[in-house]
């Protein structure tokens, strides 16, 4: 619901970046996004495109890695990732506690196009 | 190529949330951050509390909404200071709105300042304010599911507050399997059953708030 702002911190980010290194084109942004994180991919690369007009960021593609939360049962130990309603065991129907939090949400890597590509 | 970059998406609302923390720390001012769904008891949950421990603290309010200024004149009408912020599409405060709003105040020995967010139980959790303190307010009438559906909030809370417990019997709310789903994201959180229509409740969350802001500011004399 606020991809908008989040966006425009994005993109500030970037042509950032690029000043820093001289970079006049980026190709591809990957970012790193947990599943509790909320935000809508397509929404951000639709601000995206239009907010990067006219800088180093523009034309970028932007790559999810979505990391969804684990549980780890408290009877069994298995590990799982929510799937259905509850965060019950699917093995054993145990209790669960959450292990990885899938709440992050940063900038890993941009990747740039040169010449040995 | 392919370059290494590592910087937090939100990082500019982050730097600003450690600013406004400094300040605040400075003031000795504990904030307490109000998350909840719209009509959860946030406006009326604060109004409690102040009546309650207003012998001891000095109470501040920043109310963000929408639009409107309703829940800020119930604040001015009981004589609590308040800054209203009225976020227009934003669904969500940010720590810029609250760095905004800081030099507004006049700020005393010992003060509490609540921060009641815009009603939403998603976008709220992602933005720091500069906050000593997270409170989810659930209430029983919204349903015994909400930590299943909106975990991320729960996840940064310091407590909850179980509002309307009044209504528990003409209510359907499986309590076991609330508690069951704040526990599987925080085995150790603080739940506060209260009510704000009979008052039951609120001596326990007003000694726990105690304790936190002596915890907060150990050289106070309260
Ligand atoms: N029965 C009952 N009603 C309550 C209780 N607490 C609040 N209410 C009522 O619930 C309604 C909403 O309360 P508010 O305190 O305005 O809730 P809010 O979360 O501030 O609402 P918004 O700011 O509009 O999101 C009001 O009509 C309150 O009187 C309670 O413990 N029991
Ligand atoms: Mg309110
Ligand atoms: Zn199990």
């Amino acid at each position: 619901m606020h991809e908008l702002s989040v966006t425009e911190g994005l993109i500030k980010i970037i042509v950032d970046e690029a000043e820093k290194r001289n970079i006049r084109k980026i190709s591809r942004i990957n970012l790193v996004i947990g599943d509790l994180a909320s935000i809508v991919d397509d929404s951000v690369q639709f601000y995206y495109d239009i907010l990067s007009k006219g800088t180093a960021a523009e034309g970028a593609v932007l790559f999810f890695k979505r990391v969804a939360p684990a549980f780890a049962c408290q009877q069994c130990h298995a590990v799982f990732e929510k799937k259905s309603y509850g965060y019950r065991c699917p093995e054993c129907g145990g209790k669960s506690i959450i292990l990885e939090k899938g709440q992050e949400f940063y900038i890993e890597s941009i990747e740039v196009e040169t010449d040995e590509d | 190529m392919k370059i290494d970059v590592r910087r937090n998406i939100l990082e500019a609302n982050q730097e600003l949330a450690l600013q406004n923390r400094e300040f605040f720390q400075k003031n000795k001012v504990l904030v307490v951050n109000i998350m909840a769904a719209p009509g959860a008891g946030k406006t009326s949950t604060i109004l409690k509390t102040v009546d309650l421990l207003r012998k001891k603290l000095r109470f501040l309010v920043i109310e963000g909404d929408i639009a409107s200024r309703i829940d800020a004149e119930k604040m001015e009408s009981r004589g609590i200071p308040v800054v209203q912020i009225n976020t227009g599409h934003m669904c969500h405060l940010d720590a810029n709105m609250i760095k905004g709003a800081l030099s507004k105040f006049t700020y005393g020995a010992d003060n509490i300042l609540f921060i009641e967010n815009v009603g939403n139980l998603v976008c709220p959790a992602e933005f720091s304010l500069g906050e000593g303190l997270n409170i989810v307010i659930s209430s029983v009438p919204e349903g015994h599911d909400k930590p299943y559906k909106y975990p991320g909030v729960y996840l940064k809370a310091d407590a909850v507050i179980l509002n309307k417990m009044d209504t528990l019997g003409s209510i359907d709310f499986e309590k076991d399997s609330f508690y069951e789903g704040i526990k599987a994201l925080h085995a150790d959180l603080p739940i506060f059953e209260v009510s704000c229509k009979t008052g039951e409740g609120f001596t326990e969350w007003g000694e726990w708030l105690l304790g936190k802001y002596r915890e907060n500011f150990p050289q106070t004399m309260l």
